[in-house]
C-alpha cells in the first residue's frame, strides 16, 4: 500500500475495479442453485428430475467464483491498489453483513420463543383458548421440549450435557485462540500465529465433527428428527444453519492459514483475517444464545 | 426552464479519461462495474417490471370489470394477484429505488463510484434471473404462486401448488440482491463522502437511502428466514405454521409482517427524499426545517419495527397488544405529519414554477398524505374490524405506493433525466403524461374506496352485484392507467433519441454536486473529490 504525507491521500487512491466477469458467474450459479434446488426439492417424493445435479453445477460453480472473484481482490490487495479508505469499505461491508446474519438468525429464534411462549401454552389452554384446546385436542400437554405434539408425534428431547456442553466449550475456546492468532498477528510474531490459528481450525472441525455425532445419535437413537414438530423444527433449523455458518467460517479460516503459509497480511493491513475472525466470534455468539434457549433453559 | 447554466461543469471532468475503457454493446451492461450503468440497468429493469405487473393488474380489472367469471379461472385470477402484488414490490418500486441511488448517491456525495463497485453488479445481475425463476413459475404444471404476495401459511404451505419451492428459492435471491445493495449504500454513504460533507449537510435525498438501507439489511433476512420456514414446512414436514405440531399459523403472520411493515417503508422513505430534492428545486428555496426531515425519517424508521401486527388486529391478539400496536400505528402521523407540513412550508411563498417533475411532486404530496389519512383509519382496531381485507385496504396501499412511490420516481425520472441522457424530454409530452396519470390514476383507485366500506372483499374474482358501477370505473381508470405509462416510455426513448441538448444545470433551482457535473454527467465523476464547505 502506497501512503504519500498529504492529508487528501486518502481520497485520491479510491480503488474502482475495471469490469469484471465474475459478478455474472455468480449470477448464473445462483440461478442454477435456485433453479436446481427449486427442481430437487418439488419431486424430493419421487426421486424424479435433474434438479441435483443443476444445483451441485450451481455450487461448483459458485465455489469457481468465490475463488476467482476473492483471488482477484487478493491480488489487488497484494499490488497495493487499496487505500486506507478502501479497507474501512470492506471492514464496515462485513460488519453489516454479519449484522444482516444476526437478523437471519433473529427470525429463527423468534419462531423458537414465539413457540414458546404462545403457541404451545395457548394449544393447552393458555389464555383465552381453553374451548379451542377442548375441542381441538383435548389430550394435549402443553410443555418444553414438546416431546408429544398436539398430533401425537413422539420425540425425546436433547440434553444439554455431554456432546453440547463439550462443542459449547470448543467453541468459546475456539474464540479465544482466534482472538490469541490475531494478537499475535498485530505484534508481528508468526509462528505464534500460525499455531493459535491452526488450533482455531481444528477446534472449528472438532466441533464440526461432534455436531454431525450428536445428529446421528438423534436421528437413529432418540427418534429426534426435523419432522418431530417445533420442538424438533427449532432444534435443526437453529443448529443446523449454525453449523453450515461455523462450516463456513471453518472453510475462511483455512484459507486465511494458507494465505498466512504464503505470508499475507502485516500488522496494520490485514481485513481478511480480521473478516474471518470477526466472522468465527459471531458464530461463537450465536451459539452461546443457542446452547441456553435451544439447549438449556 | 432551461435557462440557467452552470459555469463549475467543466472544471470537473477532466482528468477522468485515464480509465475511461468502457466496452461497448452487450459486455459494457453484463461485465460493468460503473455506477452510471448499473443505475440505467436497474432502472430500465424496473421498467420492464413495472410493465409487466401492469399488464397483470390489466387481467385482474378486465376480470373484475363486470361481476360474474368471464375471462380468467379463480386460480389463475389469484396467480395474477399474487405475482402482480410481488413485482411491483420487489421488481418495479424497490429497483427502481436502487437505481436512483445507484446514479445518484456518489454524484451527490462527490465519490468516484459505490464503494463496492463489483458487488453493484452482483447485486443487480441476480435480479433479472430472480424474476425470470418468479415469472417462469406461472408456466409450470399447477400455476404460478396463487396465495397472494404476503403468502400467509397455510395457504403458502398446507394448500400451494407444485411451484411454492420456485416462489421460495426466488425470494432468497431477491433478498441476496437487497441485502448487498443496500450493504453497498451505506458504506458508500459512510466512507465515501467528500471531504467538509459532514452528515448534517448530506441532501436528504442521500438520508433517506441511508435510512432504507439500514431498515433493508435489518429485515430482508427475517423474509429469507420467513420463506425457508415456508419451504421446510412444505416439502420436509416441519410444523413452524401448522398447530397439530406445535407452531401456529399466526406466528407466520408476525414473523412475515415484522419484515413487512418496514417494507413499506423501504418503498416510501426514498420517495421523502425525491420530493425532499423536487420541491426545493421548483421552489427556489431552501427545504424547510431540513434537520427535522432527518430526525422525523428515522422515527419513522425506529417506528417501523415496532407497528408490524396492525395488519393482523382481525386475526387474534390479546387485548393488550391490538391497543399497543394501533397507539404506536397512530403515533407514525407525527413525524410524517411534520414531513408533509415542511414540503408545505416549502412552497409557501416560493417562486414557483410547474415543470413535469414538481406536478408529480405536488401530486405526491396531495395524494401520498391521502393514502396516509386512509392509514390512519386502518390503524383504529375497531374500525380496522369493518375494513380488514376489504377494497378499502388496497385504496389504501396503491395511494402511498403509486400515487407515493411511483409518482416520486417519475418525478425522479424527469428531474434527473437531463443529467443521464444529456438531452431534455419534451415537457409537453411529459405534462400529457402527468395529466393522464393523474386523472386516471383517482378515476383508479378513489371508488375502491367505497367498494371498501361497503364490504367488497379483495382478491376474489366476483363480486356482489351492487359493486358493479364502481368496478366499471375502477376498470376503466385501471386501463387509462396502464396506457398512459406508455406515454413515459416514449418520452424517455424521444428525449434519449433526439432530445433538446441539456445545460449541466437545466433547473435554475436546483442544488447538489450532481449539477456542477456536464450533461450528460461523465462516464467517472469525482474520481478526485470536491471541497464542501
Amino acid at each position: 500500500m502506497t501512503s504519500k504525507s498529504t492529508t487528501t491521500n486518502e481520497y485520491e487512491n479510491y480503488y474502482v475495479p475495471a469490469q469484471s466477469h465474475w459478478p455474472i458467474v455468480g449470477a448464473i450459479a445462483l440461478f442454477l442453485i435456485a433453479v436446481g434446488a427449486g427442481n430437487y426439492v418439488a419431486n424430493i417424493d419421487t426421486d424424479e428430475g435433474i434438479g441435483g445435479w443443476v444445483l451441485i453445477a450451481g455450487i461448483v460453480m459458485i465455489i469457481w467464483m468465490v475463488v476467482g472473484w476473492f483471488g482477484n481482490v487478493i491480488d489487488e490487495s497484494m499490488e497495493g491498489r487499496y487505500s486506507k479508505q478502501m479497507d474501512a469499505s470492506f471492514r464496515q461491508g462485513m460488519s453489516w453483513f454479519i449484522f444482516s446474519e444476526v437478523m437471519f438468525f433473529a427470525a429463527f429464534f423468534g419462531a423458537l420463543l414465539y413457540a414458546r411462549v404462545f403457541s404451545v401454552p395457548w394449544l393447552g389452554g393458555d389464555g383465552n383458548n381453553l374451548e379451542t384446546f377442548q375441542v381441538l385436542w383435548p389430550e394435549f400437554q402443553a410443555a418444553w421440549p414438546l416431546t408429544k405434539t398436539p398430533d401425537g408425534t413422539t420425540t425425546e428431547a436433547m440434553g444439554w450435557g455431554g456432546l453440547p456442553l463439550y462443542n459449547t466449550i470448543i467453541l468459546l475456546a475456539s474464540s479465544v485462540t482466534a482472538h490469541f492468532a490475531h494478537v499475535a498477528l498485530e505484534q508481528n510474531n508468526r509462528g505464534a500465529l500460525k499455531a493459535w490459528l491452526g488450533l482455531t481450525i481444528l477446534l472449528g472441525l472438532g466441533f464440526l465433527v461432534l455436531q454431525v455425532e450428536e445428529y446421528i445419535h438423534a436421528y437413529s437413537a432418540m427418534g429426534l428428527t426435523l419432522a418431530s414438530g417445533i420442538y424438533g423444527n427449532t432444534f435443526y433449523m437453529l443448529t443446523g444453519f449454525h453449523g453450515m455458518h461455523v462450516t463456513l467460517g471453518t472453510i475462511m479460516l483455512i484459507v486465511m492459514f494458507f494465505r498466512v503459509l504464503k505470508g499475507h497480511f502485516s500488522p496494520d493491513n490485514h481485513f481478511a483475517f480480521q473478516a474471518a475472525s470477526w466472522y468465527w466470534h459471531f458464530v461463537d455468539v450465536v451459539w452461546v444464545l443457542l446452547f441456553f434457549f435451544v439447549y438449556v433453559l | 426552464m432551461t435557462t440557467a447554466t452552470d459555469t463549475i461543469a467543466d472544471v470537473h471532468d477532466h482528468g477522468d479519461d485515464h480509465h475511461d475503457h468502457k466496452m461497448t454493446g452487450i459486455k459494457r451492461w453484463i461485465l460493468t462495474t460503473n455506477h452510471k450503468d448499473i443505475g440505467t440497468l436497474y432502472l430500465w429493469f424496473s421498467f420492464i417490471m413495472l410493465l409487466t405487473g401492469g399488464a397483470m393488474a390489466m387481467v385482474i380489472r378486465a376480470e373484475l370489470f363486470q361481476p360474474g367469471l368471464q375471462i380468467v379461472e379463480p386460480d389463475f385470477f389469484n396467480q395474477m394477484t399474487t405475482v402482480h402484488g410481488l413485482i411491483m414490490v420487489f421488481g418495479a418500486i424497490m429497483p427502481a429505488f436502487t437505481g436512483l441511488a445507484n446514479w445518484m448517491l456518489p454524484m451527490m456525495i462527490g465519490a468516484p463510484d459505490m464503494a463496492l463497485p463489483r458487488l453493484n453488479n452482483w447485486s443487480f445481475w441476480i435480479l433479472p434471473f430472480a424474476f425470470g425463476i418468479l415469472l417462469s413459475s406461472l408456466f409450470m404444471e399447477g400455476g404460478g404462486p396463487n396465495f397472494g404476495w404476503t403468502f400467509y401459511a397455510p395457504l403458502s404451505t398446507t394448500y400451494s401448488n407444485g411451484s411454492t419451492a420456485f416462489f421460495v428459492f426466488a425470494v432468497h435471491i431477491m433478498g441476496i440482491s437487497s441485502i448487498m445493495g443496500a450493504i453497498n449504500i451505506v458504506v458508500t454513504i459512510m466512507n465515501l463522502r467528500a471531504p467538509g460533507m459532514t452528515y448534517m449537510k448530506m441532501p436528504l435525498f442521500v438520508w433517506t437511502f441511508f435510512i432504507t438501507a439500514y431498515l433493508l439489511i435489518a429485515v430482508m433476512p427475517v423474509l429469507a428466514g420467513t420463506v425457508t420456514m415456508v419451504l421446510t414446512d412444505t416439502y420436509f414436514g416441519t410444523s413452524f405454521f401448522d398447530a397439530a405440531g406445535g407452531g401456529d399459523p399466526v406466528m407466520f403472520q408476525h414473523i412475515f409482517w415484522f419484515f413487512g411493515h418496514p417494507e413499506v417503508y423501504i418503498m416510501i422513505l426514498p420517495a421523502f427524499g425525491i420530493v425532499s430534492t423536487t420541491i426545493p428545486a421548483f421552489t427556489r428555496k431552501k427545504l424547510f426545517g431540513y434537520s427535522s426531515m432527518v430526525y422525523a425519517t428515522s422515527s419513522i424508521a425506529f417506528l417501523s419495527f415496532i407497528v408490524w401486527a396492525h395488519h393482523m388486529f382481525t386475526t387474534g391478539m390479546p387485548l393488550a397488544g391490538e391497543l399497543f400496536f394501533m397507539y404506536c400505528t397512530m403515533l407514525i402521523a407525527v413525524p410524517t405529519g411534520v414531513k408533509v407540513f415542511n414540503w408545505v412550508a416549502t412552497m409557501w411563498q416560493g417562486s414557483m414554477t410547474f415543470e413535469t417533475p414538481m406536478l408529480f411532486s405536488i401530486a405526491f404530496v396531495i395524494l401520498f398524505t391521502i393514502g396516509g389519512f386512509s392509514g390512519l383509519m386502518l390503524a383504529m382496531t375497531p374500525v380496522d374490524f369493518q375494513y380488514h381485507d376489504t377494497y378499502f385496504v388496497v385504496a389504501h396501499f396503491h395511494y402511498v405506493l403509486v400515487t407515493g412511490s411511483l409518482f416520486s420516481i417519475y418525478a425522479a425520472a424527469y428531474y434527473w433525466l437531463p443529467k443521464w441522457t444529456g438531452n431534455m424530454y419534451s415537457e409537453k409530452l411529459g405534462k400529457f403524461h402527468f395529466w393522464c396519470s393523474l386523472i386516471s390514476v383517482n378515476i383508479l383507485f378513489f371508488p375502491m374506496h367505497f367498494l371498501g366500506l361497503a364490504g367488497m372483499p379483495r382478491r376474489i374474482p366476483d363480486y356482489a352485484l351492487q359493486f358493479a358501477d364502481f368496478n366499471k370505473w375502477v376498470s376503466i381508470g385501471g386501463f387509462l392507467f396502464g396506457l398512459s405509462q406508455l406515454i413515459f416510455l416514449y418520452v424517455v426513448i424521444k428525449c434519449i433519441k433526439s432530445g433538446e441538448k441539456a445545460p449541466a444545470k437545466p433547473w435554475d433551482g436546483a442544488e447538489g454536486l450532481e449539477w456542477t457535473v456536464p450533461s450528460p454527467a461523465p462516464y467517472h465523476t469525482f474520481s478526485t473529490p470536491p471541497k464542501v464547505d
